[in-house]
């Protein structure tokens, strides 16, 4: 589904990816992890062709991505912080990515399960930050794209919003879509996630599920796990 | 393409910047026919303010247009759509807007002060089409600036500096350049420098057509025989037209590398 070759991309002195290899399958749950500054978001944003890699090559169901945008209608997307115009209000907001990419009427369903409707009539700049993510996840799933990428998706949710993101996203991945997740709270991505990949330094460490993350390392716990890793990398 | 120019356009249309922006020029159009009672006379002194405020405004709202809608900018570049119809849909939703807060802010007082009764109508029109390119030409410098300059304090400091160099600075230059060659002939030298920068152009354009060229003394019949021409009048919007497109093909090509 998603091919990636030999990725490199720095930003001026400051090098992020180096030569990164990945090939991610048809269906399931990938927690794309790693610490603060590892190239998470750049290789997201790589995909989504916001960043334009310095080399190497991506390729999204079997196309290169260099200089397209029509293959991002397969892309579903949460960016990290939800930034929106702030003189728009929510539903104009909705009907105006409705306008850019398509007819959908699965915003309605949506809204009801984070409980947007009291706001739809309020401002996008006067939202406190969970209602603000709340919205971002109504756009970003309301297009029903078999590749979904969430960053940070679960930043600003409270306890009942975090649970239906949950359900969502099992829901999603019943009808077999591919979702990539970037999370740096670990229960989350150990209950969600099928398959773990690992980024540091700007190369992949670790590919794989959690118990062979487990076995690999020798700890007994995933959160061990990943400190383990980065303790052993670090000293 | 036309979807984003839609959207900046009607969110520039309900910010406030675009209506003080609309209600200055309507109140300058009538404080100006109100002192000089007189159409044309009116026409002249609108030349001088709109030569040196046009470019600026167009520069500053561009930078800050730019600036203000990173957020939705970046909602945009994870959507099926083109980089260059994103950044060219935003950059001209701002020179439409722009330029419609300068044709009714002026048009509406001098049409009630009975413009089209009146023979002032055609250099009052050469007025607002001179207006208008220069919108679209600083505009577009505009974004240029702010695509190339990631901070916000640097991306104004330039955009300002382009516009004090092409307003003011430019001319100081030239002057000292005539004093400094007068002993050579510098009639094309003249010409050139007066195409090469818009400000001077849109100047020299206006100025020539209300026809006190005469107290421009011998430059002057110079410039006259050569705009005052056909042939001269073509080259001129020609110069202007290719100040807007080399600015926007600039865009478009610094947008399709750039990293968000």
């Amino acid at each position: 589904m998603v091919t990636i070759q030999n990725l490199h991309k720095s930003f001026g002195k400051n090098t992020v990816l180096k030569g990164l290899d990945l090939t991610i399958g048809n269906g399931g749950i990938f927690a794309i992890l790693g610490p603060n500054g590892s190239g998470k978001t750049t290789l997201i944003k790589s995909i989504l062709g916001m960043v334009i890699p310095n080399k190497g090559s991506i390729a999204v169901f079997g196309e290169s991505t260099k200089h397209q945008s029509k293959y991002r209608h397969q892309i579903d997307y949460l960016p990290q912080i939800a930034n929106f115009p702030n003189n728009l209000k929510v539903k104009e907001l909705i009907k105006m990515i409705k306008d850019l990419r398509g007819k959908t009427e699965l915003d309605k369903a949506l809204i009801e399960r984070f409980k947007l409707t009291p706001f739809l009539d309020k401002k996008l700049g006067n939202l406190s930050g969970g209602t603000k993510q709340k919205v971002n996840l109504v756009l970003t799933f309301m297009f029903n794209s078999p590749l979904v990428i969430l960053d940070e998706p679960t930043t600003g949710l409270d306890p009942i919003a975090l649970i239906r993101l949950k359900d969502l996203i099992q829901i999603e991945k019943q009808k077999g879509k591919t979702i990539l997740i970037t999370s740096h709270i670990m229960s989350f991505v150990e209950e969600v996630s099928d398959e773990i990949v690992f980024l540091l330094e700007g190369q992949i460490y670790f590919k794989g599920s959690i118990s062979d993350l487990k076995t690999k390392t020798n700890q007994p716990d995933f959160e061990h796990a990943i400190a383990s890793i980065l303790q052993e990398n670090h000293a | 393409m036309l979807k984003i120019l839609k959207y900046s356009f009607y969110d520039l249309m309900r910010s406030r910047w675009s209506y003080v922006y609309f209600a200055f020029y309507l109140l300058l159009g009538m404080v100006l026919l109100f002192l000089n009672n007189n159409l044309s006379k009116a026409v002249i002194t609108l030349m001088n303010v709109i030569i040196v405020l046009v470019p600026l405004i167009g520069t500053i709202f561009g930078v800050m247009y730019y600036y203000n809608s990173k957020e939705f900018t970046e909602l945009l570049l994870a959507q099926p759509l083109k980089r260059s119809s994103i950044f060219l849909g935003q950059y001209f939703g701002v020179a439409i807007s722009l330029s419609m807060s300068l044709i009714l802010g002026l048009g509406i007082p001098f049409i009630f002060y009975g413009l089209f009764k009146s023979s002032a109508i055609w250099d009052f029109s050469l007025l607002l089409i001179t207006g208008t390119f220069l919108t679209f030409i600083f505009t577009a410098l505009a974004f240029n600036i702010a695509l190339s300059y990631e901070n916000k304090i640097k991306g104004f400091g330039f955009a300002i500096l382009l516009w004090l160099f092409l307003a003011i600075i430019y001319d100081g230059l030239f002057l000292m350049s005539l004093i400094l060659f007068e002993d050579y002939p510098l009639d094309k030298l003249s010409l050139v420098g007066t195409m090469l920068n818009p400000i001077d152009l849109s100047r020299t354009l206006i100025l020539l057509k209300l026809d006190i060229s005469a107290l421009l003394g011998y430059t002057g019949a110079i410039f006259k025989k050569f705009f005052g021409t056909n042939f001269g009048l073509i080259i001129s919007f020609t110069t202007l037209v290719i100040w807007i497109i080399l600015p926007i093909l600039r865009i478009v090509t610094k947008s399709k590398k750039k990293d968000f």
